[in-house]
């Protein structure tokens, strides 16, 4: 498989990043220089092998649904770019 | 001892000079800031925080005083990785996206260390979100290896952690703190000549530190010897609630591990990690090392591990995919830095492309692809199935033998710019490593030789899942054989 510039157009877009447009190309092909290396796993045979879901052979531990901390809306949101009293302020989305 | 040279003892010294009252913890905190500013020029650090740490000294040398000294590392200062968010301190994870970003909480491994009586004195430089093996993506420049080539060319300490190893190296600091996605300290002890311990996936909480790639992220000591790497860990691990794949199991007396004695031990040498090209001399090291653990009892055996080669293309799959998903988190309306944009879609997009380096840019971009519809099955899932055959791998292997040997990178450090046009060059330097992470097993990194310039090389040892214990030992017996004395030319940030 290989990248195109509107296959990078279409992932830049999913990953919310700006990619100029004469950047495009040279993008595509960074990417496809990686993705062509790792298309040698193909020659591994994985059938009826199971993805890895965890390293350890540990399970998921199971706590009761509470709130453990809050009440310090002033520290959270304390780091933000823009905030309005204690919500954090973006761009308007809805006109 | 004159006091200006306290920066350049170990832990276990230290710990022995403050028990007896040969010097306090503000001068051995002292010694060791002084050392720091002396070493700008090495860029290890991004923040110094000399206040912090002076009060945190007063504060050891009161317990002592009052007869109530934490343990072994009470009064002992260590560099932090600047990945590791600490209450009220500036957290970069040397990305410009988090641009004056002050964490409200400390992470679990740094709060651990406070309540050992650890004295942070900063926090320090690396890859761009830890993404990178030469330091050389971080938004605050790279740092200077403190070896320098054999013409005197200044080289990188390799990375991710390259702060937090130069720290150490040059003797700024007895230790550092670290983590390893893929060899993040393992790759860099080996290149500046010391100590890099990446524990078992799960001994450290995760909690607090900026997250990479969330299934192999894991944190890690820096030290110049095994007994002190072994020190160090025992302060950062345990059980921690506030991270559900922290293993609720009990921390064993690492240090105490240390016995002296490996008669009997079964020392594995994996057949694949003999790779085309590495360069002779680290094959020597590597015989040689197998001959230093058998002269002293241990039992050296080849074992197999037939998915080597794919580790490295998997994890670039694996590692990539959970950073796109972790770094969604940055935009820029919670913290760091907002570029402005027409809409919110404009704003995060501004933001993301603006903030983040090349290289982070380029693995998010990886990551997006592979996680993207019509790809999943074909990248993603393949390269999990690919990671359950690797773990199967090292479980058969672990069968027959203790702990694995093998080089840690293919190469000594290389000059600073180098490899930057190639990414899949760069990569390499983690082909060693990146298994370790893969399965989630415990690996140490030894300084074990010297290369043709005189630059360091370390001897990688793998063990069992949560068995770090009889790693410090093979380690130690690994360390004492080698016998590695030779020095950096910057020393306590001269040079």
């Amino acid at each position: 498989m290989s990248l195109d510039k509107e296959d990078v157009r279409r992932v830049a877009f999913l990953a919310r990043i700006r990619v100029p447009e004469d950047a495009l190309a040279p993008v595509a092909q960074e990417l496809n220089n990686i993705i062509d290396w790792v298309e040698q796993l193909a020659e591994v045979d994985t059938d009826g092998v199971e993805p890895i879901t965890g390293v350890t052979a540990l399970t998921a531990p199971m706590r009761k649904d509470q709130v453990t901390d809050a009440g310090y809306p002033n520290r959270v949101v304390g780091n933000a770019p823009d905030r309005v009293e204690d919500f954090y302020a973006v761009p308007k989305v809805v006109d | 001892m004159t006091a200006s040279k306290l920066n350049e003892l170990t832990i276990a010294d230290a710990r022995g000079g403050l028990a007896a009252g040969d010097f306090s913890a503000v001068d051995l905190t002292q010694a060791c800031l002084d050392a720091a500013e002396a070493g700008r020029d090495l860029n290890a650090f991004i923040t110094l925080t000399p206040d912090i740490a002076l009060e945190r000294a007063r504060a050891s040398d009161a317990r002592r005083k009052a007869g109530n000294a934490a343990g072994s590392l009470d009064g002992i200062p260590v560099a932090v990785k600047d990945l590791f968010c600490t209450d009220g301190v500036l957290t970069t994870a040397a990305s410009h996206i988090l641009d004056g970003f002050h964490p409200a909480y400390e992470s679990t491994v740094t709060q651990n260390l406070m309540d050992a009586g650890a004295v942070m004195i900063g926090k320090t430089n690396l890859d761009e979100f830890a993404m990178g093996s030469s330091n050389m993506t971080s938004f605050y420049g790279p740092v200077k290896n403190p070896w320098v080539g054999a013409n005197g060319e200044d080289l990188v300490p390799g990375g991710s952690s390259g702060g937090s190893v130069t720290a150490v190296a040059a003797r700024i600091c007895p230790a550092a703190t670290g983590t390893d996605t893929g060899g993040s300290i393992r790759q860099p002890a080996s290149l500046c000549g010391v100590v890099g311990m990446k524990p078992t996936y799960g001994r450290c909480s995760r909690w607090g530190i900026v997250a990479f790639a969330s299934s192999l992220d894991q944190a890690g000591p820096f030290a110049r010897t095994v007994r002190d790497a072994a020190i160090l860990l025992g302060g950062m691990a345990g059980h921690d609630p506030k991270d559900s794949t922290s293993a609720p199991i009990d921390v064993p007396g690492f240090e105490a591990a240390i016995t002296g004695d490996i008669r009997g031990l079964r020392v594995g040498i994996p057949a694949e990690y003999t790779m085309d090209g590495m360069p002779a001399e680290i094959q020597a090291l590597w015989d040689q090392g197998a001959q230093w653990l058998k002269n002293q009892g241990a039992e050296i055996k080849p074992v197999s591990l037939p998915h080597t080669k794919y580790a490295l293309p998997a994890y670039y799959i694996v590692a990539p995919a959970e950073a796109s998903s972790n770094l969604a988190r940055y935009d820029g309306v919670r913290y760091g830095l907002r570029v402005d944009g027409d809409n919110l879609d404009d704003m995060y997009a501004n933001t993301r492309g603006e903030g983040f380096g090349a290289e982070v840019r380029r693995r998010v971009l990886i990551g997006t692809y592979v996680l993207s519809a019509g790809y999943y099955d074909a990248y993603y899932m393949k390269a999990q199935k690919v990671r359950t055959r690797i773990l199967e791998d090292f479980t058969k292997a672990f069968e027959d033998v203790d702990v694995l040997l093998s080089p840690t990178a293919p190469n000594a450090a290389f000059p600073i710019g180098a490899k930057m046009d190639d990414p899949i060059a760069m990569y390499l330097n983690d082909v060693f490593t990146v298994p370790a992470n893969l399965a989630g097993l415990p690996g140490i990194s030894v300084p074990a030789g010297l290369d043709k310039d005189g630059l360091p090389l370390g001897l990688q040892l793998v063990g069992r899942p949560f068995d770090e214990a009889t790693l410090f030992r093979a380690a130690d017996a690994l360390e004492r054989a080698a016998g590695f004395s030779a020095l950096p030319k910057y020393l306590g940030g001269q040079g």
